[in-house]
């Protein structure tokens, strides 16, 4: 019946051209990704960026309004999805009420009148440690436990592709820390591809090899995640994905190695691979925890930019870290995350201070920061 | 609530426990009144009217002494049991057709015209609307049509699709579609309110799962609705089982097409043989209770929850 066969591993996922448009508005915007076969992928972004949207038209349970979905070489565009070789993991795990654990993890095999299908429940429920309660209805379980069902239920099928929709979204922190091994774990022993949508970007950045930043419908930026957060190219990534300290200047000089910024009269140097542009209008930038904070005058390397006469004016102390907010006069206000490595506490409200941090770490964004109220909402609530 | 109230008044802690089982005792009274009254005395005097005999001191029709004359239901039953099984065979066929036109409805209303709640209320008022015409009135228009008369017995027989002698009127199929038509409403509601909850959700994950739409709603959206179904069929098959206007032959009926309804009402109103009628009506009540018990607990034991 279904033209769906069991993958011995993942397939890759391409897309190409992809536009959703819904009454009053742009959902995807021209999107063209390709994810290969057996990796983890994270689709990463705001609520309402349309990575869920994405998420449907590849299960097929919506149709993009153009472009083309392709799993492993194959046009699925026009599939309907119950021929795609696809599962899903919803974020409300969409559990049959109905049904026992058991018949939930053998509904989709039975469809495909596979047989063994209930020893292969078993075994799949066996996986994520779930066998004992195989006969009991998935409301008498716990959150956690139907969480890990629905991810039983889909894994079972073995599809080509494994689409995750938030699905750790109703756990509590210490469940969703401890569910996100696991499904690392999963994945690397069913070898399957996962496309794992999620607004949380510490979630994606722990389980994900590649995560996709979307925002707006568009994809901002895709990468491994030490790249993404090391070189943000564009302002929404850099403040989505962590936080930044970002100043906006114009390019004064600028060769193969290095670009040198004016803000406000203060030089700020960067490498050149670093900054997505090298003239004009730029916004340079670096991450709290690589600015140094000085009393006074230090001695500072000379492959460190500086930033002196700045005034504390917040300082928060968490234990590991103190998390302090300098005033530069001309320049505005850097955030600085430093480690309580030393005894004594944390540096007074009102001192007087300078900055510095390597110009290695310094990077130069495509874009500048505009007030994006949801982005900024949002980083609040994650 | 109640029991635990009154288990309360057996343990020795007195003040909370006992004010809280007067409290309950108190509200309870109303609706034990109620049914005393209005269920309990009519099925008392029910009983006591169907061991009747006849007053041996009197000529009169309709004179009866109490006493305890068993030998009625041996009677009662010997003569009619034809027209259970004819009643009950009426009643089953017009639940499963009102089933089977019912749930689309409830299904396009519930369902389809989700996130369209002014076209579902409208539907809703459509399916409703038979009801601000009197029952008989509507019985009795359907007799207009389907008569020997009407313009659809006519021109079928000017088609000769139909006998000469042919008739619709005072069949078993006027009489089912009467039964039908008149309680699709009550199959109609309470579908529409399982399946108006119920959670689309499920159906992108069976279809996600393999299931083609077809497998979907009878592996997914059909259980999922029982609750409702099971309350339809009952709504329907109660009341059609003891109905004794479509199958009267003053209205969609015939002499061949008796239903126990009838029989009940001829022998309380025309032959005044009130323990007959009285039979009559706590054999019917037995068997109806008998077979929604059974019905009940297999759709609840295997489907529902």
């Amino acid at each position: 019946m279904a033209q769906a066969s069991f993958a011995d591993q993942g397939a890759d996922l391409e897309l190409s051209g992809i536009r959703k448009e819904f009454p009053g508005f742009l959902a995807i915007d021209d999107l063209d990704l390709l994810i290969p076969a057996g990796s983890f992928f994270a689709l990463l972004g705001p609520s309402g960026c349309g990575k869920t949207t994405t998420l449907r038209i590849v299960a097929g349970l919506e149709p993009p309004t153009r472009g083309s979905v392709l799993i492993g070489g194959n046009d699925v565009t026009h599939l309907k999805a119950y021929r795609r070789p696809v599962n899903t993991v919803f974020q409300s795990y969409a559990l049959f009420p109905h049904l026992s654990v058991l018949q939930n993890v053998a509904f989709g095999l039975k469809r495909r009148h596979i047989s063994g299908a209930e020893a292969e429940a078993h075994e799949a429920l066996r996986l994520v440690e779930l066998d004992h309660v195989a006969d009991r209805k998935p409301q008498q379980l716990s959150g956690g436990q139907q969480q890990r069902v629905a991810l039983a239920r889909a894994i079972v099928n073995r599809p080509s592709l494994l689409l995750l929709d938030e699905p750790l979204g109703a756990l509590d922190l210490k469940l969703r820390r401890q569910m996100q091994l696991e499904l690392k774990k999963i994945q690397s022993q069913v070898g399957l591809t996962f496309v794992h949508v999620t607004h949380d970007q510490e979630e994606a950045m722990t389980m994900a090899d590649t995560v996709a930043v979307m925002n707006h419908g568009r994809i901002e930026q895709m990468g491994i995640p030490t790249e993404l957060y090391e070189l943000p190219r564009t302002a929404f990534v850099a403040d989505f994905l962590g936080q930044s300290n970002l100043f906006r200047g114009n390019v004064v000089s600028s060769s193969s190695q290095r670009i040198v910024v004016d803000v406000a009269g203060v030089s700020i140097t960067l490498p050149s691979p670093r900054s997505a542009r090298d003239s004009g209008d730029l916004s340079v930038g670096m991450r709290p925890e690589k600015v140094q904070m000085h009393l006074g005058r230090a001695k500072t390397p000379s492959d460190h930019n500086v930033l002196t006469g700045g005034r504390v004016i917040e300082v928060s102390y968490s234990g590991v870290s103190t998390q302090y907010t300098v005033n530069f006069p001309a320049v505005g206000t850097v955030l600085v995350f430093q480690q309580n490595a030393d005894s004594g506490g944390p540096v007074a409200a009102g001192t007087e201070v300078s900055v510095s941090w390597p110009i290695e770490s310094t990077f130069g964004l495509h874009d500048h920061r505009t007030t994006d109220v949801a982005a900024a909402k949002y980083k609040q609530e994650a | 609530m109640a029991l635990a109230g009154f288990a309360d008044t057996s343990s020795r802690k007195v003040s909370a426990p006992m004010r809280k089982s007067r409290v309950v005792i108190l509200l309870l009274l109303p609706g034990v009144a109620y049914l005393a009254l209005f269920f309990l005395t009519p099925l008392v005097a029910l009983l006591l009217t169907s061991f009747q005999a006849p007053d041996p001191n009197s000529f009169d029709f309709g004179a009866y002494i109490y006493a305890f004359q068993w030998q009625n239901y041996v009677a009662g039953v010997a003569e009619y049991w034809p027209i259970f099984l004819r009643s009950f065979f009426y009643a089953i066929v017009a639940t499963l057709a009102a089933f089977l036109i019912g749930y689309p409805i409830a299904y396009f209303i519930g369902v389809y015209l989700r996130g369209r709640p002014s076209l579902q209320a409208f539907t809703l008022i459509l399916v409703v609307a038979p009801f601000f015409i009197s029952f008989l009135l509507r019985t009795l228009a359907w007799k207009q049509i389907l008569g020997d008369e009407g313009w659809l017995v006519t021109t079928l027989k000017s088609l000769s699709i139909m006998p000469a002698d042919g008739q619709i009127t005072g069949t078993a199929f006027s009489v089912i579609f009467g039964l039908t038509y008149n309680f699709i409403p009550f199959m109609v509601l309470p579908i529409y309110a399982s399946l108006e909850r119920l959670d689309l959700r499920y159906l992108e994950a069976s279809s996600d799962l393999y299931s083609r739409p077809s497998t979907t709603f009878f592996k997914v959206t059909l259980p999922m609705s029982i609750p409702g179904v099971v309350s339809g069929t009952l709504l329907t098959f109660i009341p059609a089982s003891g109905d004794y206007i479509n199958a009267s032959d003053d209205f969609l009926g015939g002499p061949s097409t008796q239903m126990v309804g009838n029989q009940i009402q001829v022998n309380f109103l025309k032959l005044l043989d009130y323990p007959m009628a009285a039979v009559l009506s706590v054999v019917l009540m037995v068997i109806i209770m008998a077979i929604v018990t059974f019905y009940v607990r297999r759709s609840g034991t295997e489907d529902l929850v």
